[in-house]
């Protein structure tokens, strides 16, 4: 467990830096009330805000563990909350337009595995095809408008509470609980991080990495699903040209402060969740500041090369070792390159 | 003196791939380099084209002492290197190719004609007059490729040329060409380098020979007093003469665990009958490339057989991948450690428990107190030299990784274990070790695959040797056979198809 | 100055036939927003109800499919070509081909910068006027008292956010008791408005600070309006909401006494371009070259169901 703690000390000492930073500039951030049987305050923002990209960042530690990327869960977001909205402006009950949501995220997933495990595109491009279609898809689903719909069960994804607490905020932590579980209390934890790190050596070693493979970009499919649904039902319809637009980006992001290597292997779901509420709290600790709109991207920008400077001390022997091991490879291994002709 | 290098020594964590070794090259004399797979030729050749730098040692070129950086340095004092892949640009026009990053140009736009002109003038004198420069390189053979490129290299560097088994992806007249224009080369005063595998290239070309073998330099000599039985033992070693033999021969009436009947794949291995049976080891013998690994491979589902079939006791066994042969109860410690066998940033434990996972399914871990269990006691086992079970088995010297993958295979258990050079690259010590652990399972009743370019160990270890040669299996040595000079006449008898008429006319 | 002869010729032919138009051609820009989705459809419900002819070609975002279009038109022999140029550059010769076969351009929503003698008119509503009525609308509405306002704007740097903000500046200049406190962007969009107005409740007092929100556009004002509502306050009366563009759904909330005010982008350009064209054919009038839309101001008084109703099926 101290080995656990460990490993998310920097992120958590991050997080911490960045709300006295965002305290400093303004005081009541961490203040919060009660009011009409929810929580409410800057920080209960943060944690609901932050839930699109959290519940991305835990799919997206999965893929990124096993040396890959998934480019395309902004538009899947859009394509499941599309489908979602779809179902329950069409009249279906609530658990089937859930389920229909959910399977268009798994679908999305099994394609996206597909094209990496089987076919053998490289994952930024396999992923980038459904990022670009994606989005044309969830249009075509909405007819190029917003599709709104007033179903009070639908928008609880949302805008509910449960006990006080915004449901949006349970459904991440609930994800991130149930998939480091299931990774951490299998083996698949450890056979993703072995297919990361060496596909080859793992295959030899009988892992079925193909299987993995597709399993972790459904695994991300069905994260970026949950999160189409929170997204949709946050503001009672589904915008399929802005519904999780760039937020990929913030999910790379966000395993990436949560220190896990784009290279693939050792990951910490627990890290990308806290790197995904970093970046929210910077998000609403700009709005919040009140400066002019023009200074929020280069804000955010510099705040995230200082955070990511400072977490060097842990980055820089990885990276050290990974020019290392690229240019001593050759020779111990006794020539490989020379052996295969 | 051309080219002289003086006690050459390069290290990386772990192994020493180059001791103190010495080499000189002539001014219009074709060199062999030979050696196996980490005998040092590549650390050699990159030390002189600048990609490493060198520990210690000294290189002279034309007596003045030399340290490139970079292989843009090295072009620029006078060595030049091909490799067997040409790493030219295909849809570039051969002028272009020829000419790179150094087009002759006015006012910062290239002038077509000139650069044709000049490249016609580079060519001239490979026999390339069928060439049009214009065209792009792509559009031409892998053997004008290669020529193209080797034009360049002469232009750009002009002394020393090292060809980096140039031949492999040539037909045996395409090879004669390459020939041909080798020589021209060192008729005009150039010092060549030759790395191959191919013995009768090696005779047919070139004038001298030198051999690596584990980092250090064994011999130097003219190449028509060396014969193709003395290079083979150069190049696989026997100094330990008769060590410990194992006389296991009693053990061949013992009982068939495994049979494969015809088993093959084209392109890598002609098909070949084989009987494995329990508590034996079987060793491989044969030279780089001859299909060694090849069959270790196919037999693992790797690269799946494509005729004939396996069978045991109980019936027909499937290979079709890896997770097949391991259901089948087979074991295979790769060839390429780092690239095939150890998972680098993993700990000790949980490369041990990896194979054992895999196996039991992902639904059914492995308690943490098993691993650890587990991989207390191999470490103990084999003495694999750790802080503890938790460190990074990409930490670890040569030696004590391939434990660990040994390790790996041992607690699955396995009947028919695959051992592809399971001693190349370790120290003395743990050398040792690993013929010792041999030994002690397969008392056990485990039966071995043993692939080795040590002749000492197979003879010291083997039950029976295989002999392969040119992707087929043509020797089998059992009982008092068993002794180095036999696997190399076995390795050396030339009935060798490929680039055979060259070697001829050099005798 | 040729241009301005050919031009003179168009008129003398068009006055030779002396008809009214019975076949247009429509290049549109493509279908990149509902707004744009409904600018098609009633363009193709103007031209049903005079009885024209309209030929519809969707350019997708690609002026050279537009020229084409064009061209193909000029060959077809329409009687008048309506064009919603994609970019306002590089216009020139297709439009002096369009002069030379004497078939008057008529451009909608956008401009070009080619020479306004080859074309007939430009249609299109004025982004300054809509803040500055929107403005208007707030500085009678509160009368005399303080009023703290926060405005959502566009995405930075669009011409939409930039004359939005001036245009409501230009209106309030004179009221000293209007004050802008918060402004950020909300990039157009409902989750953006619904964010970045949640930051502006917690910022201000929970929202009790809060006068007045003045939002770009109709979606980010939904959002905000969603936002106000789950932070316990009621939309419309403890803020007041003003927003531009009026889309169905902002009638919806007006009916339910969320949403204060809206102006109208209208995308009836089609409306007027057909007047004017229909004057030019019967008498030669030449039109101003600029016919600005109307920014229609709608507030709770004007049936926002009956206006909803009569949007939703547009294509918004």
């Amino acid at each position: 467990m101290s080995a656990g703690i460990r490993r998310i000390l920097p992120q958590l000492l991050t997080l911490l830096a960045v709300v006295a930073l965002i305290t400093a500039f303004f005081p009541s951030f961490l203040s919060v009330e009660m009011v009409d049987g929810r929580l409410v305050g800057s920080a209960i923002d943060v944690l609901k805000r932050g839930a699109p990209v959290a519940l991305l960042a835990v799919g997206m530690t999965l893929v990124i563990a096993t040396g890959g990327i998934d480019l395309s869960v902004g538009a899947v977001m859009a394509i499941c909350g599309a489908a979602g909205a779809w179902a329950i402006s069409n009249d279906y009950p609530l658990v089937a337009a859930l389920l229909i949501a959910l399977a268009a995220g798994l679908a999305c997933g099994l394609w996206n595995g597909v094209l990496v495990a089987l076919v053998g595109i490289q994952p930024i491009v396999a992923t980038l095809i459904l990022m670009v279609a994606g989005r044309g898809i969830a249009q075509m689903i909405t007819e190029g408008r917003i599709l709104t719909f007033s179903h009070d069960g639908f928008a609880f994804f949302g805008s509910g509470t449960i006990f006080g607490v915004p449901t949006p905020v349970i459904l991440w932590l609930a994800v991130g609980i149930l998939f480091t579980l299931l990774v951490r209390r299998t083996a698949l934890g450890l056979l993703i991080e072995s297919v990361g790190i060496n596909r080859r050596a793992s295959a030899l070693s009988g892992v079925n990495a193909t299987v993995l493979l597709v399993f972790v970009y459904m695994a991300s499919g069905i994260c970026a699903a949950v999160a189409g649904i929170v997204a949709t039902a946050d503001i009672r319809g589904a915008d399929a040209n802005n519904a999780g637009l760039w937020l990929e980006l913030d999910a790379i992001l966000a395993v990436v402060i949560g220190g896990t290597s784009l290279l693939g292997g050792r990951f910490s779901i627990i890290a990308s969740l806290i790197g995904a509420m970093i970046i929210q709290a910077i998000d609403t600790g700009i709005l919040l500041a009140g400066f002019p709109s023009e200074y929020n991207l280069v804000i955010k920008a510099g705040l995230v090369v200082i955070i990511l400077v400072l977490q060097s001390p842990r980055l820089s022997p990885r990276i050290s070792a990974a020019l290392s091991r690229r240019r001593k490879e050759p020779a111990p291994a006794g020539s490989a390159t020379e052996a295969r002709e | 003196m051309l080219l002289s290098i003086r006690g050459l020594t390069k290290s990386f964590p772990g192994t020493r791939a180059l001791d103190g070794v010495s080499f000189d090259l002539r001014a219009g004399e074709i060199h062999a380099l030979l050696g196996e797979n980490g005998a040092g030729k590549s650390t050699l050749i990159k030390c002189l084209t600048g990609v490493y730098e060198r520990d210690a040692g000294e290189i002279l070129l034309d007596g003045r002492p030399v340290a490139p950086q970079s292989t843009h340095d090295a072009q620029t004092l006078g060595i030049g290197t091909v490799y067997q892949e040409v790493n030219l640009l295909p849809n570039l026009s051969v002028a272009e190719n020829l000419t790179f990053g150094r087009q002759p140009s006015r006012a910062g736009l290239v002038q077509t004609r000139k650069m044709r002109a000049q490249a016609e003038e580079m060519l001239s004198g490979y026999g390339l007059d069928h060439v049009n420069v214009a065209q792009s390189l792509g559009a031409y053979s892998v053997a004008v490729q290669q020529i193209v490129a080797i034009a360049r290299a002469v232009a750009l560097s002009g002394k020393v040329l090292i060809l980096d088994e140039p031949t492999a992806s040539l037909d045996s007249a395409e090879t004669e060409m390459l020939f041909s224009v080798v020589r021209d080369l060192r008729e005009r005063g150039l010092g060549i380098i030759f790395v191959s595998h191919f013995l009768d290239q090696v005779f047919s070309l070139t004038d001298r020979l030198t051999v690596l073998r584990n980092g250090q330099h064994i011999v130097t000599a003219e190449t028509a007093e060396v014969s193709r039985l003395d290079l083979i033992h150069h190049m696989l070693g026997h100094e330990l003469e008769e060590a410990e033999h194992r006389r296991h021969a009693t053990k061949t009436a013992q009982q068939s665990v495994l049979t494969f009947d015809g088993t093959g794949r084209r392109g890598k291995i002609a098909p070949f009958d084989l009987t494995v049976s329990r508590g034996e080891v079987i060793g491989m013998a044969g030279l780089l490339g001859s299909g060694r690994t090849e069959t270790a491979d196919m037999l693992f589902g790797r690269t799946p057989p494509d005729s004939g079939k396996a069978h045991d006791d109980d019936g027909p066994v499937s290979l079709r991948n890896p997770r097949e042969a391991i259901a089948a109860g087979f074991g295979y410690a790769p060839e390429d450690r780092k690239t095939d066998g150890i998972i680098g940033e993993l700990s000790v434990r949980e490369n041990i428990a990896l194979a054992l996972q895999a196996r039991r399914g992902w639904w059914r871990p492995l308690p943490r107190a098993e691993q650890r269990e587990l991989a207390e006691r191999y470490i103990e086992r084999l003495d694999i030299r750790t802080s503890g079970a938790e460190k990074p088995v990409g930490e670890l010297s040569g030696g004590n990784q391939q434990k660990v993958v040994l390790a790996r295979w041992l607690a699955m258990n396995p009947r028919f274990l695959i051992l592809d050079e399971p001693t190349r690259g370790i120290d003395v010590g743990a050398h040792a070790e690993i013929l010792r652990l041999i030994g002690e399972v397969v008392e056990s009743g485990m039966s071995i695959l043993l692939i080795s370019s040590e002749l000492d160990e197979l003879v010291a270890a083997s039950d029976r040797i295989i002999v392969v040669r040119d992707r087929e299996h043509v020797a089998e040595l059992v009982g008092e056979d068993i002794e180095t000079d036999a696997i190399v006449r076995a390795i050396a008898a030339s009935d060798a198809p490929a680039a055979a008429p060259a070697a001829e006319v050099a005798r | 100055m040729t241009a301005k002869a050919l031009m003179a010729g168009v008129a003398f032919a068009a006055l030779g036939t002396a008809a009214s138009a019975q076949t247009v051609g429509f290049s549109q820009i493509g279908s990149e927003s509902g707004w744009r989705a409904a600018e098609t459809t009633v363009t193709q419900q103007e031209a049903e109800a005079r009885g024209i002819d309209l030929r519809f070609s969707d350019a997708q975002q690609r002026q050279e499919n537009q020229i084409a279009a064009i061209r193909s038109f000029v060959a077809q022999g329409v009687d008048a070509i309506f064009v919603a140029p994609v970019v306002a550059t590089g216009w020139d010769s297709v439009l002096e081909e369009a002069a030379e076969a004497e078939i008057p351009v008529i451009l909608l929503d956008r401009m070009v910068d080619s020479d306004p003698s080859l074309y007939l008119t430009a249609v299109g509503s004025d982004l300054v006027h809509e803040g500055e009525v929107a403005g208007q609308w707030l500085v009678d509405e509160v009368g005399g008292e303080e009023c703290r306002v926060v405005e959502l704007q566009g995405t930075t740097g669009s011409s939409p956010a930039i004359d939005r903000a001036t245009g409501f500046r230009n209106a309030i200049e004179g009221a000293d008791n209007i004050e802008i406190v918060r402004s950020q962007t909300g990039d157009f969009t409902r989750s953006g408005g619904k964010e970045v107005m949640e930051s502006f409740l917690q910022a201000e007092g929970g929202g009790a600070d809060i006068c007045a929100l003045y939002a770009h556009n109709d979606d980010m004002a939904l959002g905000a309006i969603q936002a106000i509502n789950e932070a316990g306050l009621n939309p419309g009366e403890d803020i007041l909401i003003v927003s531009i563009d009026a889309v169905p759904d902002i009638f919806l909330a007006m009916s339910e006494g969320d949403a204060n005010a809206t102006v109208e982008l209208t995308p009836n350009m089609a409306g007027p371009a057909f007047d004017a064209l229909e004057a030019y054919m019967a008498d030669g009038t030449m039109p101003e070259k600029f016919i600005q839309t109307d920014s229609q101001l709608y507030t709770p008084e004007d049936d926002p169901m009956g206006e909803y109703e009569r949007r939703k099926d547009l294509g918004y």
